[in-house]
């Protein structure tokens, strides 16, 4: 992925566009500079590339025989959800063809009894579980981009979202799918119930990132809707009592739906936003605990966790029910990248993870981080799974100053690694984090991982260069390094 | 040529190497490291590895050149209460798993059919979850990360340490319910959960069409139980269906979560039983036939499933999941009966997996089968990262020409 600024892309081969428009339709070709500019960055600043081509499949067939078509000639190839990605892990660049899946957007079953949805992959996240709503049930994942983002996308990423802490991530609800394999081949992983016929292949296909296939027909598990839910705003005088109340509240046994932390530079951000919830701007901490399940055990859980608040040094605990009361809580959370706008016209918002009793001792270390760099971070994080989320703001246009945001960048993820941490919870790896995969992995862990997405791609041909740098590929197997060029080692 | 093998792996391996009851030269590695000197010094003769735990889940009973058993890599590394995370090796005793945890206040929620002292490898390696996966989901949800030695001696590492994280693709996915075909899991990283503060356990009896509808009734109310499995011990009783319900969490909320139960299987009654006691009970018989399956089975199918499964195999031991899904049954049926289930199952889109057999019957039906159209291509690329020789005994396929 070229950095921004990179310079033109090669003309596209006139025959590949006239193949993919009998495919699709000349509508649903992008081949302008300017069509093609808007696919050019996902939701992270830092990363910008424009595609040689779009191409906008409107069904499964179309699919397939775009990926077909691709194999036949031997071009690389990036799918696509909605852009809202935080790893510039959907970027394409001018040697490759971007497939947009959002035309894909069909909710095709929702089974009540048994709890199942079957969608193709361009349906938004958030529509699912309007569509669901009527029926008592929802899709559990909700990424703080729900009401964009693209189940395909999610299916990728294995993306997260605040209810994660109970419910699971991505992986924990898809069941089975229905993939095109980079030569065209289709198949089918996994079953309604969740077994497989063979080894999880289905568990192997979620997060990875585009790059084993593209998701043709997804099927979800939904959960049914809590009869009753709790949100609890606690404000703290320091951080760390706010993570050492997390930790009280997990080691009780309970597993609230949500555990949100917002620092003080995140509340105030948000406070002096139009997205203002009330938050106390001198807090150094607000954490959002939120219970659900029966009316009955939704307040004995209460009864457990406002003490333990109480006793690790909230000095005020708001409590909310019905969904009006709890939406005005939740906004200052929900808003947070938004309300940052105002801080400074970009926003880099960063993904890392470290074991939970890590979090007083990381918080510090990124306010170091950002002290030296001169860097303003604000952290806004799922705390119950240490999932931070230190947001830098800074201006684009400034180049020392971009700099500054990569070097800090770095030295957030290696400070997380160091204690024990991963450099990504749930946006992913994609261009962005490439280069922090040796941190955590050692030569042979990454040359198994490509040898395995071999076994899926043989070639390399789909959403190419991301997630594992490209010199650990050379090291597997006895086809290893040839005149520089990647060979497959399994064939 | 045993003999021969022995003492080439007694020359590089010492005092690792013992010759087994059946004769067999038998590798108890005691690290990682020696996990995969070991397998790397098999690969290189081309030896033929057979890999056990204790012996009390699968048979060890596979043809090969050698035996590994990860016996002796039975070290809880660490345990992290604050974190909900532990490092244990794959030969630890289930048991012994358990009460490391226990005394940290803490438990892994998977509650594996089978010997307590079955290996934690075993039950990672066969995906057995037991009951308390209505809750809490399959063996592989409890997985943060696993170094696994491949058949040719290299260490691979995936996941990590910390409860979400997306770094690089999830090869332990493959390991989990891979049947060993996909390397020696030697060591893995777990996720916990607080011990609750209560936990009950009730039992109702009666015949299957009624309690299905009782326990189904317990998941339609959404009522926030870790157990809601319909279980029969067909042949021993008759026909005597039994509904097992378990209910965890704060002392109020679990009083209050009974109560709304009781209400919902009415007019049964749940009778309280002992927790240790009825799981036990329940791993135990799950494991009491010669052959265990499963058959991957949604809930709301469940009478017919049972039907179709009693009418194939005949009798025998069954648990139902009434909130995930997912059948048990244990008993003793052949390879063409459970063959000609399998079958009968795809015709409904079921996977059926064989958990555990003899040798013979693996070898003739395998543990998956005849795969899904285009997953056997896939799997077996995907196993030639792990094994490139294919020298790991691990019958996945049925025996082609059967």
């Amino acid at each position: 992925v070229n950095p921004v600024g990179a310079p033109p892309d090669p003309a596209a081969d006139p025959s590949l566009i006239g193949a993919l428009q009998a495919i699709v339709g000349e509508r649903w070709v992008k081949t302008r500079t300017a069509e093609r500019r808007t696919y050019e960055a996902d939701g992270l600043p830092t990363h910008a590339s424009v595609p040689m081509v779009a191409v906008l499949p409107g069904s499964k067939s179309e699919v397939v025989s775009i990926v077909r078509l691709l194999h036949q000639r031997q071009v690389p190839w990036v799918a696509r959800g909605a852009g809202t990605g935080l790893s510039g892990g959907a970027l394409a660049d001018g040697r490759s063809v971007l497939i947009p899946l959002t035309r894909l957007n069909r909710i095709l079953a929702i089974d009540p009894a048994d709890r199942r949805a079957v969608i193709e992959p361009g349906v938004v996240n958030a529509r699912l579980s309007e569509a669901a709503a009527p029926l008592g049930l929802y899709y559990a994942p909700d990424p703080s981009s729900q009401t964009a983002c693209t189940i395909g996308g999610n299916v990728a990423e294995n993306a997260g979202g605040p209810h994660c802490l109970k419910y699971g991530v991505t992986t924990t609800h898809v069941v089975a799918l229905e993939v095109v394999l980079a030569d065209g081949t289709v198949t089918r992983l996994g079953s309604r119930q969740g077994d497989a016929w063979g080894p999880d292949l289905v568990g192997l296909f979620v997060g990875s990132e585009g790059m084993f296939g593209i998701a043709l027909e997804i099927t979800v598990r939904l959960e049914p809707i809590p009869a009753a839910v709790r949100t609890l705003l606690a404000d703290f005088g320091s951080i760390r009592a706010a993570t050492e109340a997390v930790g009280s509240i997990i080691g009780s046994g309970i597993v609230p739906a949500a555990l949100e932390l917002l620092d003080q530079a995140c509340i105030r951000a948000v406070e002096a936003s139009i997205y203002a919830a009330g938050y106390p701007t001198d807090a150094a901490a607000v954490l959002l605990v939120e219970l659900d399940g029966s009316r009955a055990a939704v307040a004995a859980e209460a009864a457990v966790v406002e003490p333990l608040l109480t006793r690790f040094g909230a000095r005020t605990i708001r409590s909310a029910e019905t969904a009006e009361a709890r939406a005005k809580l939740w906004q200052g959370r929900k808003k947070a990248f938004g309300a940052m706008g105002r801080i400074a016209p970009d926003l880099v918002v960063q993904d890392a993870v470290v074991p939970r009793s890590s979090l007083p001792a990381i918080l510090d270390a990124i306010g170091e981080v950002g002290r030296r760099h001169g860097l303003t971070i604000a952290n806004v994080f799922h705390a119950g799974d240490g999932n931070l989320h230190p947001n830098i703001c800074y201006d684009q246009r400034d180049l020392p100053l971009r700099d500054r945001v990569a070097r800090a960048s770095r030295e957030i993820m290696e400070a997380c690694v160091a204690a024990g941490g991963s450099i990504t919870g749930e946006h992913g790896v994609g261009a962005d984090k490439v280069g922090y995969m040796s941190m955590i992995f050692d030569p042979t862990s990454l040359a198994a991982m490509c040898a395995v997405r071999r076994a899926f791609d043989p070639a390399e041909r789909a959403n190419p260069g991301k997630v594992v740098p490209i010199h650990s590929c050379r090291e597997w197997g006895p086809g290893g390094r040839s005149g520089g060029r990647v060979e497959p080692a399994l064939e | 040529m045993s003999r021969a093998i022995f003492d080439f792996l007694a020359a590089s391996l010492g005092d690792a190497v013992t010759r087994g009851a059946d004769g067999l030269p038998r590798v108890a590695p005691q690290s990682t490291d020696a996990v995969a000197a070991a397998l790397g010094l098999a690969n290189e003769k081309g030896l033929r590895i057979r890999v056990e735990g204790r012996g009390t889940w699968m048979p060890p009973d596979a043809p090969a050149d050698l035996a590994l058993t990860t016996e002796r890599l039975d070290r809880v590394t660490a345990v992290a209460p604050l974190d909900l995370v532990a490092t244990a090796e794959a030969g630890v005793p289930f048991r012994e798993l358990e009460t490391a945890l226990a005394r940290q206040q803490t438990w892994l929620a998977v509650d594996p059919p089978g010997s307590p002292n079955r290996t934690l490898g075993s039950v990672l390696a066969t995906g057995t979850a037991g009951p308390a996966r209505h809750r809490f989901g399959p063996v592989r949800d409890h997985v943060l990360g696993t170094t696994v030695a491949t058949a040719d001696g290299k260490l691979v590492r995936s996941g990590g340490i910390v409860v979400k994280n997306v770094a690089g693709y999830d090869l332990s996915k493959v390991q989990i319910g891979g049947f060993g075909g996909f390397g020696v899991i030697t060591e893995v990283n777990l996720r916990l959960r607080a011990l609750p503060a209560a936990w009950r356990l009730f039992r109702a009896e009666g015949d299957l069409d009624p309690l299905f509808h009782a326990g189904r009734a317990i998941v339609a109310a959404d009522i926030d139980a870790t157990v809601v499995e319909l279980v029969c011990f067909g042949h021993r009783d008759g026909k005597v269906w039994q509904l097992v319900v378990e209910i965890a969490g704060t002392e109020s909320g679990v009083e209050a979560e009974v109560a709304r139960a009781e209400q919902a299987v009415a007019p049964f009654r749940l009778i309280p039983a002992d927790r240790g006691a009825v799981g036990a009970e329940l791993a135990a018989a799950a494991a009491e036939g010669p052959v265990t399956i499963r058959a991957g089975a949604l809930p709301g199918s469940a009478p017919d499933t049972v039907e179709l499964v009693g009418e194939t195999l005949g009798k025998g031991w069954i648990g139902i999941g009434l909130g995930r899904g997912g059948l048990r049954w244990s008993g003793s049926a052949g390879p063409d009966r459970l063959r000609r289930l399998r079958h009968r199952l795809a015709e409904r889109e079921i996977p059926l997996t064989l958990e555990r057999a003899p040798w013979a019957i693996r070898a003739a039906v395998g543990h998956f089968g005849a795969f899904r159209e285009g997953v056997l291509p896939l799997t077996t690329r995907v196993r030639a990262v792990f094994d490139p020789a294919g020298i790991l005994v691990a019958p996945l396929e049925e025996a082609t020409g059967a």
